[in-house]
């Protein structure tokens, strides 16, 4: 499979990452290339493989559901670039 | 000043517990040595006053008979772990000048146990490359060079920064962290022990994050006892990652110099490669010839989806990735760039944050996750991922102890001299990806040089959570290649 230049947009828009028409060819190159490196996976027999779902065997650690942590607004704010009385600050987004 | 940067860990820290120096002379020569060494780009920042702080406290301690394992041992730790209140970059300009309210759970371990911070070193930009070029503070030099050439070669990488620090002696050991290869490939290039270990071994929190069910710590070193040494402090079960294992940290140090008689060594067939180069071949065969010689058993083995390795991880990483780094949008932390609209910001901040690899790895990791390609792509990958830890355990149930394979494909290769195409310099990690795929426990150590006099590495493979065996093991071929350690030029 390869992308087009449509695609490559595309792809771009649903990882917001802004990409400028003359960097389109150049990035659907090198996307195409990596899809054609991983193309040979195709040959491989899958049939009735599950998919790898945790590397290690291992039950799912639960933890008791209680508050242990909290009151550090100033530190999450911190390195916030633009921020309000312990609000991020953003444009616009609701009229 | 010469004379204690050249001491290994193990015998610093005995000096240390005789009082034949203090934590703070020992500190004060590596700074010296760092501000010598920075052509070698090794550091991204440096820290003194918090090093000669921490090193006056462990004497202290030290004084009291205090010291923990590692009383007073002075480190470099990868920017990739967060440290309070110095700044943690991943080596990308998305991050800009964060800096962390919290310690990462391996570094405060390390400080638990009395190591000594001397600052925080290069690596590619979240991790993401096999030669340290990726980084937005330029690339690390390796302090290895041809013999004859002044050429600049490259460290390898990710962990690049960490290998040249550990290999030009500015720190007695260094963090690392391996998604595919990118502590045990560093250290083949610059001629240091780097472990890997079974996923799950260390904690993770606090680590920023690449690929999370690949990504594993670990340390680089320049024997195979410091590596030990170093694990003991970094292993251990933290209820703040789900995925860390609650097991028994054992003394690894206590496997170095255990007999490996007996054991049975599985050497892969299909790792020899076409056009593989002769003196890779030689290698391994010495490799293999020591650990024979120390009466360990030799058996041929088949992990039939090895070449599957590397495309598979090219589908698993990047969708991984592109969900984690899915965080940077320069709304709560580091870099912002200002657009009309909210959408308009975020993709202005990740357009200049992120540089060329990573834009890559996101793009690609967004493609086979999308509607429509998802069973394709990464569906298919991961059951190709069940197929390859199969591989493995088959060769495990037979009574294999663990696999001897090249650590790279080749030895270090100058700056810019690869990297026009992506590929390219994927297939650095051929040997060393299979691992993670498979959750393994991996250590690359140095075993020769190649006809240019730079070093090459060994990679011993372990069962699950048996690091011990790869120590004992790795100490054979440590005590039967000698120690390697880069003529001074910087």
């Amino acid at each position: 499979m390869s992308v087009d230049a449509a695609t490559v947009r595309r792809i771009a828009r649903l990882a917001r990452i802004a990409v400028t028409d003359d960097e389109v060819p150049h990035l659907q190159g090198e996307l195409n290339a990596m899809l054609a490196f991983v193309e040979q996976l195709s040959e491989v027999d899958v049939d009735g493989v599950e998919p790898m779902t945790s590397v290690t065997p291992m039950e799912m650690k639960k933890r008791a559901d209680v508050v242990n942590d909290g009151e550090i607004a100033d530190d999450i704010v911190r390195n916030a670039p633009a921020t309000d009385d312990h609000f991020f600050l953003v444009p616009k987004v609701v009229e | 000043m010469t004379r204690l940067t050249s001491l290994t860990l193990a015998e610093a820290r005995d000096g240390l517990a005789n009082k034949s120096f203090t934590s703070l002379e020992l500190t004060d020569a590596h700074l010296g040595a760092i501000e010598a060494a920075r052509a070698l780009n090794a550091f991204v920042m440096e820290t003194p006053d918090q090093a000669r702080a921490m090193a006056r406290a462990v004497d202290a301690r030290i004084a009291k008979g205090e010291g923990g394992p590692l009383a007073g041992i002075p480190l470099g730790i990868k920017d990739l772990f967060a440290t309070k209140d110095v700044r943690t970059t991943a080596c990308s300009k998305i991050l800009g000048n964060f800096v962390p309210p919290y310690e990462s759970t391996i570094t405060s371990q390390l400080w638990r146990d009395g190591a000594v911070m001397l600052g925080k070193l290069n690596n590619d930009e979240f991790a993401m490359g096999s030669s340290n070029e990726t980084s937005c503070f330029g690339p690390v030099v390796n302090p290895w060079r041809r013999e004859g050439s002044n050429t600049t070669l490259v460290p390898g990488g990710s962990s690049g920064g960490s290998a040249s620090a550990v290999a030009a002696l500015l720190c007695m050991g260094a963090t690392a962290t391996d998604t595919g290869g990118s502590i045990r490939q560093p250290a083949a290039f610059t001629g240091t022990v780097g472990m890997k270990p079974t996923y799950g071994r260390c904690s993770r929190w606090g680590i920023v994050a690449f690929a999370s069910s690949l990504d594993q710590a670990g340390p680089i070193a320049r024997t195979v006892r410091d590596s030990a040494i170093l694990m003991r402090s970094m292993a251990g079960h933290d209820p703040k990652d789900t995925t860390s294992v609650d097991r028994v940290v054992p003394d690894y140090e206590a496997a170095i110099g255990k007999s490996v008689k007996g054991m049975k060594i599985g050497i892969p067939n299909e790792y020899r490669l076409d056009g593989m180069p002769q003196e890779i071949e030689k290698l391994w065969s010495e490799g293999a010839a020591w650990l024979k010689a120390a009466g360990a058993e030799l058996v041929d083995i088949s992990l039939p989806h090895t070449k599957y390795a590397l495309p598979a991880y090219y589908i698993v990483a990047p969708a991984e990735a592109s969900s984690n780094l899915a965080r940077y949008d320069g709304v709560r932390y580091g870099l912002r760039v200002p657009g009309r609209s909210i959408g308009e910001q975020y993709e202005n901040t990740r357009a200049e944050g992120f540089g060329p690899e990573v834009r890559r790895r996101v793009m690609i990791g967004t493609y086979v996750l999308s509607a429509g390609y998802y069973d394709a792509y990464y569906l298919r990958a991961q059951k190709v991922r069940t197929l390859i830890k199969r591989d493995f355990e088959e060769c495990f149930a037979r009574g294999v102890n663990a696999i001897l394979t090249p650590a790279t494909p080749s030895a270090a290769f100058g700056i810019g001299e690869k990297g026009a195409d992506p590929v390219e310099m994927y297939l650095n990690d051929i040997f060393t990806v299979t691992v993670n795929m498979a959750g393994l426990p991996g250590i690359a150590v140095p075993a020769g040089k190649d006809t240019q006099g730079l070093p090459l590495g060994l990679q011993l493979i372990g069962r699950p959570f048996d690091e011990e065996t790869l120590f004992s093991l790795g100490e054979v071929i440590e005590q039967a290649a000698g120690r390697f350690t880069p003529a001074r030029w910087w």
